[in-house]
């Protein structure tokens, strides 16, 4: 991105063109406007409501309007312990959010299990959802949480948004 | 002996096994036959009058005679007293009276002990599973000879087959 300055005098000299790609521009609106789905399992909940709450104001960075509907969210924080029984329910709520949608595994649990080493108890929640970024922490703080959530802003920042190639076209590329 | 243990061992001595009391606990082990019939004494009888059933459980004893051993606990509103009322029960034939009709409130947890320990419960209304699905297979995940990381079931997503890729 760059600022292109043409110092016109009646602005005062204020920069008045921004320079981006729209692949930047495309990113840099979804990575502001992640809006999460209510998705708490177990305590791991409680320390999100809270990065949600007026103290830790999750707002900031864009990810503060939670969702109770699947279809109007693009990122799933998985916080808390996922029972066996409780995984086709996940991933049929996972399929149901409309692309681009990211997962974050919230905690010890939803990332490995934790010390639930049961018969019950799913070692992890990417078994059967993609999951973008891990979260440690048993629970994890408010402000771990956050960092999860910068960490993923910094992913859509680098996807490729527009690269859809035919296969036909990587052959003249390499050819 | 504590009075409530005292009264059930006088009202039913064939059917009263033990009585222990532990920092005011009262509990009472009856044989298996006769259990409807205690409790139906013990929520009827005004000097008893245990109104509210607090739990139901179960415990697995492998290497006794008789396995399993079902624990409910009582709790009078108006008394305001508590009994702890146990019955064993063997393997081969682990079925229990269910107290249901005396207190609404044990069907659930009856089920429960039913879909963890196995324990069936006779003239129980609905006796399903209750936590685990209806079509889980693996036996009865609380008894000590299940396998702590159950047989695979945790580790088989079946549902994936159907998910639109």
């Amino acid at each position: 991105m760059g600022l292109i300055q043409l110092g016109r005098p009646d602005k005062d000299g204020a920069p008045d063109v921004i320079t981006t790609t729209v692949e930047k521009a495309v990113n840099w609106a979804r990575k502001g406007s992640l809006w999460p789905m209510t998705f708490g399992l177990a305590c791991c909940a409680i320390e999100m409501i809270a990065a949600v709450s007026s103290r830790y104001d999750m707002d900031r960075y864009g990810a503060g309007v939670f969702r109770a509907s699947p279809r109007q969210s693009d990122l799933m924080i998985v916080a808390g312990t996922v029972c066996r029984r409780m995984a086709p329910v996940i991933r049929k709520i996972y399929d149901q959010m409309p692309e681009p949608k990211y997962v974050i595994a919230m905690g010890s649990c939803a990332t490995s299990g934790n010390i639930y080493d049961s018969y019950s108890v799913v070692q992890g929640v990417d078994r059967f959802v993609p999951v973008d970024i891990y979260v440690p922490g048993c629970p994890p703080t408010p402000e771990a949480l956050f960092d999860g959530i910068l960490k993923l802003q910094e992913r859509i920042m680098q996807k490729r948004v527009f690269v859809k190639q035919p296969d036909q076209v990587k052959q003249s590329l390499k050819a | 002996m504590h009075l409530l243990a005292q009264r059930v061992q006088d009202t039913f001595p064939v059917a009263f096994v033990s009585a222990t009391e532990w920092r005011g606990d009262v509990s009472v082990t009856v044989t298996r036959d006769k259990v409807h019939e205690v409790a139906r004494f013990l929520h009827d009888d005004p000097g008893m009058d245990f109104d509210y059933i607090v739990h139901v459980s179960s415990v697995d004893w492998p290497d006794d005679e008789e396995r399993f051993e079902v624990v409910w606990e009582f709790y009078s509103i108006r008394k305001r007293q508590r009994i702890r009322l146990k019955t064993r029960a063997p393997e081969s034939d682990c079925v229990v009276d269910s107290l249901t009709d005396l207190w609404k409130g044990a069907d659930f947890m009856e089920r429960e002990v039913y879909d963890m320990m196995g324990i069936r419960f006779r003239n129980h209304p609905d006796l399903r599973r209750i936590l685990m699905p209806d079509d889980y297979t693996e036996g009865y995940p609380l008894r000590k000879d299940f396998p702590l990381r159950g047989k695979g079931w945790r580790d088989t997503f079946d549902f994936l087959d159907e998910v639109p890729r």
